[in-house]
């Protein structure tokens, strides 16, 4: 199939660290699609890459090599390893979506200011905003008491779905999801699944990565294993100068 | 976006200036004296876009250049080499074929400047409400009443007490002097906002309430800014991308979450381990 809205050939990513002149390998030869209406799972165990895939895709990472194609609403191709900081920004707050596994935020907002953010920036309403974003909170079970509180004291699942409402609200096209509901009681993580599964049936694709095989089983319609780079050590090479 | 500014080569010699100038100074050689004549490279081919409210941050250490750059942008001083062009409405400068007439409209009507120290942005001898009045007035406001509410209004929203208006700035705190200066530079609502290291010296907290002040601000007026400084953490929280530079050159340049967690020179890997 040729519509994919991210498809990535062989992309790798290395970290160059000049001051101890090493080359640290991190994900190699990544090929995977992700279908608008679907959920491309990323598994494969501990320093395989998953992270990095999805920093590069969202360009927190310089990729080192490989093609990220994206495909926007008007049909139009961007390689995102290639596409300036003005096109990607301009994709990060309308097209492309990233829940990481920690919360950044300012100390200073409330929780309700956080998740309504992305849809702010997009020019919505204030109070508009504030409903949608205590809708999902709601629907995330984020007791209503900390909505007016700033996310720094909460605890680890709490930040966790505050961080997932504010990557919800807006309805990316493209949604990047790191271990989504690592840190979630059985109960919340069901909500997870249903809002993500409602969210995919909007058309909403996603690429997430996930530890529990059965979030898989229950989520994923296409599967990428990564393996870490083949024997990591004998990569790490020492660099010349 | 629409661009508002684009800089092209921009360069600042201080000194007379030799054929050897360039390549005996930057990065790679660690100086930005030049080893021939003694000149200084303040800075050297520096070029850059920003588009209409984006927040670009220049970060580097003290004698990078970075203040060289929005001072030659903001006619403190003349560059040496280089072109700008401002873009606004359906007009265009060429800010450096400007004559001083006309660099001083874009001053009072199109730009805004807040300095590191505050004696530089306001005027000591008269009060804080004088001090905006008189940008105002510079911008073709004359009448008393209307002059007086608008400073009412601007201190009022950089949260000075507006029954202060009529003090002298010398009586106020640092982070006070600092809020009248953004009242000040922000009287004309200006499209593009330069910020000199705004936050150094003063208190952590206070620090935290102008960033939220500024950032509040770009929100609100779409101001594009460009925020020069050499704290991480200003950076961090305000700029979109983020220029590096050192000893007057520009050495690395991306998103600003990019130049922090995967930076890709030497110096920036440096200095962002070193961050607290």
């Amino acid at each position: 199939m040729s519509d994919a809205i991210l498809s990535i050939e062989g992309l790798s990513k290395q970290f160059q660290l000049h001051e101890q002149h090493k080359l640290i390998p991190s994900c190699a030869h990544v090929a995977l699609q992700v279908f608008s209406g679907e959920l491309s799972a990323l598994i494969g165990p501990t320093g395989a890459g998953k992270s990095s895939v999805l920093k590069c895709i969202y360009r927190t990472y310089l990729p080192s090599a490989g093609r990220m194609l994206y495909r926007d609403a008007q049909g139009h191709v961007t390689d995102l390893a290639l596409a300036s900081e003005h096109r990607m920004l301009a994709l990060r707050q309308n097209d492309i979506g990233f829940v990481t596994q920690f919360l950044h935020c300012l100390p200073r907002k409330s929780a309700l200011d956080v998740v309504a953010e992305p849809l702010m920036s997009r020019g919505a309403d204030r109070n508009l905003a504030h409903d949608k974003a205590r809708e999902l909170l709601a629907r995330l079970n984020v007791p209503e008491r900390l909505w007016g509180v700033p996310p720094a004291t909460f605890s680890g699942g709490e930040k966790q779905r505050v961080n997932l409402a504010r990557g919800l609200i807006a309805r990316p096209r493209l949604l990047l999801l790191d271990e989504p509901t690592a840190s979630l009681d059985p109960a919340t993580t069901e909500r997870v699944i249903e809002l993500l599964q409602a969210i995919k049936a909007e058309g909403v694709a996603m690429l997430a990565i996930f530890h529990q095989p059965g979030l898989v089983q229950r989520l994923a319609d296409r599967v990428v294993e990564l393996k870490p780079p083949v024997a990591a050590t004998d990569l790490l090479e020492t660099c010349a100068s | 976006m629409k661009k508002i500014l684009e800089v092209r080569g921009l360069a600042k010699i201080h000194g007379r200036g030799c054929a050897h100038c360039i390549d005996s100074t930057g990065p790679e050689m660690d100086t930005n004296i030049c080893a021939h004549c003694g000149s200084v490279v303040a800075t050297h081919g520096v070029s850059f876009d920003l588009h209409e409210g984006e927040i670009l941050g220049i970060m580097g250490e003290s004698g990078s250049g970075k203040s060289t750059v929005v001072k030659t942008l903001f006619f403190d001083d003349a560059p040496s080499a280089g072109e700008a062009l401002f873009f606004h409405g359906e007009r265009q400068w060429n800010l450096f074929d400007l004559n001083a007439a006309q660099q001083r409209w874009l001053r009072n009507h199109r730009f805004g400047m807040v300095y590191q120290n505050p004696h530089l942005g306001l005027n000591f001898n008269v009060t804080a409400g004088g001090n905006i009045a008189e940008r105002l007035l510079m911008s073709d406001l004359a009448h008393y009443g209307e002059i007086r509410e608008r400073a009412r209004q601007l201190l009022s929203r950089t949260e000075v007490l507006p029954e202060r208006m009529d003090e002298s700035p010398r009586k106020f705190s640092g982070g006070m002097q600092q809020r009248v200066q953004i009242a000040k530079a922000l009287a004309t609502r200006p499209p593009l906002l330069f910020l000199d290291e705004v936050t150094t010296g003063l208190d952590l907290s206070v620090q935290a309430r102008i960033l939220d002040l500024i950032l509040e601000i770009q929100q609100e007026l779409g101001t594009a800014m460009i925020v020069v400084t050499h704290d991480l953490g200003v950076i961090r929280l305000l700029a979109g991308r983020t220029i590096v530079m050192k000893y007057g050159r520009v050495i690395e340049s991306g998103l600003t979450d990019q130049i922090l967690e995967d930076p890709q020179h030497a110096y920036t890997q440096r200095l962002v381990a070193s961050a607290l």
